[in-house]
């Protein structure tokens, strides 16, 4: 993952994320997906470029970026956990994994450490409502998640 | 039972391969599928048996997963849940002929919890490998789209209607006047839109489609093309679903290079094609106008109707929108009529629905049954009451703006308007069970913590409303105030239900107010805050 990039070179990708969906109607957040595949979140300077590139303003641009949870203005850790909180997984200990995240790593719910090895993130429904509780780790989806476990994941995520 | 004629192979012939199934579904894979798949071709390789491995979609038994089926003589024999630790075992006792051992658990179709379902919407799904074309069709697949291509648009839309098909979302709306307000129109464009963003809690119906039975979800939209004009579609799939978006994306590649998509579809003079569109993790673009938004790149602010989408939805064209179970179920009233899916049900509820067991309970999963269950039969006699073995407290049924409801009111049936009228709603089938641990004052705080997260912000009741009811059931349980607060709280409650735009601020009241009605003890002071 690369979290500095030089100006040419990204004008140059961002340039070629735009080329390769320009034929889509309304191309911006499937670029923006792309952008985001590309560099592990979406670097501010490519607010002004999307809109040249897509004849918009920047406030647009950004409007779309900063509404949806998905697409981080920061890099993530080297580990994301995400713990679901949606009803079904409260029903079944969600809440204790929220807790066991925060004494095993000092994060809440979207916070990333200041050495970059962890991200723990919340997520509202990952539909594995009758295996709960949830946790999505590294974008692996792991049902009947329990404490014991999840603190083993972060000590090694941690440690990583 | 004998087996299919159609299983890929002739079982038990010591060197023909013997067919097992791993499901791909991604709870199975949660649970840890795609090791066992590995280990059983490992270790079968190891003993010189031959295996075909099939990843199917999941029967819905989803406690069992990961569930293996082999294809025996007597029919499929499943066991579960396996574990890759139990493979070894497994094979040294003979599971690929289908002998006994611990975790045999008979063979799958005439297991009490299938076998008594009545699997209309969910018929292949478990059965067959979703993305394999020639096990679509010897499925049934297809019969429903060639018959509509055989019949004028406006006849497959008054077989819609009659079939008393209505929008599997959550609102209830009928599917036929939906497509005919579309029909009618007489723009040139039109789209088809598939909303795949199934953000409700407690509901995975619509990915188990997506992930199990693709082709028929693409059937089913290119049905709904042909019957209101449409040539271009989209599925719109959240993203916390990477598995139903590269299973849609695999199939439709598919379905094109077998002529279902495409120029003339099947020879008929239809043309129509479909992309997929991931969400970003937005809970509000589940609400169609919001989609329709993003669809077009744009923030998910919900949209003031009218006018209705169905005149000017997607880049303000004619737009039919419809769920995944809604369309997903299409292809089979086309096949059999509508005659037959209208014959199911109770009242105006009429055909299956797909209920969705989750939560706290000991057997989880999918349940297809006509409306009219009961939610004791589906928790008590399917779900096998709670997972932890406490009593049940409450029921969330309907998604995170769904009403709790207390176990005396388990005898409701399960149908749009019994439920409206207990004050409560179906939704999209969704049922959430708790233990006697829950705390609902703790509950109805979610619901108001979740609305002020996931609100659009383009309504003030929703916006504001939602913030401000957190900070008053924090008071409530503090007991500051407490009457003061109560009477705050309904008042907050009436507002948001009747000023706000759409029905995550319109709603968000209903698991408030129910938890505050059946639980009133839970919204006393608590120890040491008082």
């Amino acid at each position: 993952m690369t979290t500095s990039v030089d100006d040419v070179t990204t004008q140059a990708a961002v340039s070629a994320i735009v080329a390769a969906h320009r034929g889509q109607r309304g191309p911006l957040l499937p670029i923006v997906h792309a952008i985001q595949a590309e560099w592990g979140h979406v670097p501010q300077e490519v607010v002004p470029l999307l809109a040249q590139e897509l004849n918009l303003s920047r406030a647009d641009v950004h409007g779309v970026i900063s509404f949806y949870d998905d697409f981080r203005r920061e890099p993530a850790g080297r580990t994301t956990v995400r713990i679901c909180r949606g009803e079904a997984c409260q029903a079944v200990g969600a809440g204790a994994l929220v807790t066991c995240a925060r004494d095993r790593t000092g994060l809440s719910p979207g916070e990333t450490r200041a050495d970059g090895s962890v991200t723990v993130d919340q997520v509202f429904c990952l539909g594995n409502c009758a295996l709960g509780p949830a946790v999505e780790v590294n974008g692996e989806m792991l049902g009947r998640m329990d404490t014991d476990r999840l603190r083993s994941i972060l000590d090694e995520a941690v440690a990583s | 039972m004998t087996p299919s004629p159609n299983s890929p192979n002739s079982p038990n012939s010591p060197n023909s391969p013997v067919t097992v199934y791993v499901p791909r579904d991604s709870a199975a894979r949660s649970v840890g599928a795609d090791a066992v798949a590995e280990t059983i071709r490992t270790a079968a390789a190891e003993l010189g048996r031959p295996v075909d491995v099939v990843r199917n979609g999941s029967r819905g038994m989803l406690w069992l997963e990961p569930l293996v089926e082999v294809v025996t003589p007597e029919g499929r024999v499943g066991y579960g849940p396996v574990a890759p630790s139990d493979v070894a075992g497994l094979l040294d006792a003979g599971f690929l002929d289908g002998a006994d051992h611990p975790l045999r658990l008979g063979v799958v179709d005439e297991l009490p919890w299938i076998s008594q379902q009545l699997r209309v919407t969910f018929a292949r799904i478990g059965i067959t490998d979703p993305l394999s074309p020639e096990d679509y069709e010897r499925h049934g697949g297809l019969v429903g789209l060639r018959r509509a291509l055989e019949t004028p648009p406006a006849d497959v839309v008054a077989e819609v209607t009659e079939s008393g098909l209505r929008g599997r979302g959550g609102a209830g709306f009928p599917a036929g006047i939906k497509w005919k307000t579309v029909l009618d129109c007489a723009d040139e464009l039109k789209f088809v839109c598939c909303n795949a963003d199934e953000g409700d809690s407690g509901t995975f119906a619509d990915r188990m489609v997506m992930e199990g039975d693709p082709f028929m979800l693409i059937e089913g939209m290119t049905i709904a093309a042909h019957a209101v004009g449409a040539r271009e579609g989209y599925f719109y799939i959240r993203s916390e679903y990477p598995d139903a978006v590269a299973t849609m994306r695999a199939a439709i590649e598919i379905a094109r290079e077998n002529n279902w998509l495409g120029d003339r579809i099947l020879g008929s003079d239809l043309s129509f094609d479909l992309h997929v569109r991931v969400g970003a993790g937005a809970y509000i673009c589940g609400e169609e106008t919001s989609m329709l938004e993003s669809l077009e790149s744009k923030r998910g602010l919900v949209r003031a109707k009218p006018p209705i989408p169905a005149i000017q939805g997607l880049f303000g064209k004619p737009t039919v929108v419809n769920n995944v179970l809604t369309l997903a179920t299409v292809p089979v009233i086309l096949a059999n009529g509508a005659k037959a899916y209208q014959e199911l049900g109770v009242e105006r509820s009429r055909g299956t629905q797909v209920f969705q067991l989750g939560g706290n309970i000991a057997r989880g999963g999918i349940v297809e049954t006509p409306f009219g269950v009961t939610l004791r039969q589906l928790i008590e006699e399917y779900g096998g009451g709670t997972r932890s073995g406490r009593p049940v407290r409450t029921v969330q049924v309907g998604g995170p703006l769904g009403a709790y409801l207390p176990t005396s009111m388990l005898d409701l049936p399960m149908d749009y308007e019994a439920f409206a009228a207990a004050g409560a709603m179906l939704g999209h089938g969704g049922v959430v069970v708790f233990d006697d641990t829950v705390d609902m004052a703790a509950q109805a705080r979610f619901a108001m913590e979740f609305c002020a997260a996931e609100s659009c912000g383009k309504c003030t009741p929703c916006r504001i409303g939602s913030v401000r009811g957190v900070e008053v059931i924090d008071r409530i349980v503090a007991d500051e105030e407490r009457e003061e607060n109560l009477a705050l709280l309904e008042d907050l409650c009436d507002l948001m239900t009747d000023g706000s735009l759409c029905a995550m601020g319109g709603l968000t009241p209903m698991p408030v107010r129910s938890a505050i009605e059946h639980f009133p003890d839970d919204f006393l002071a608590r120890e040491g805050t008082a």
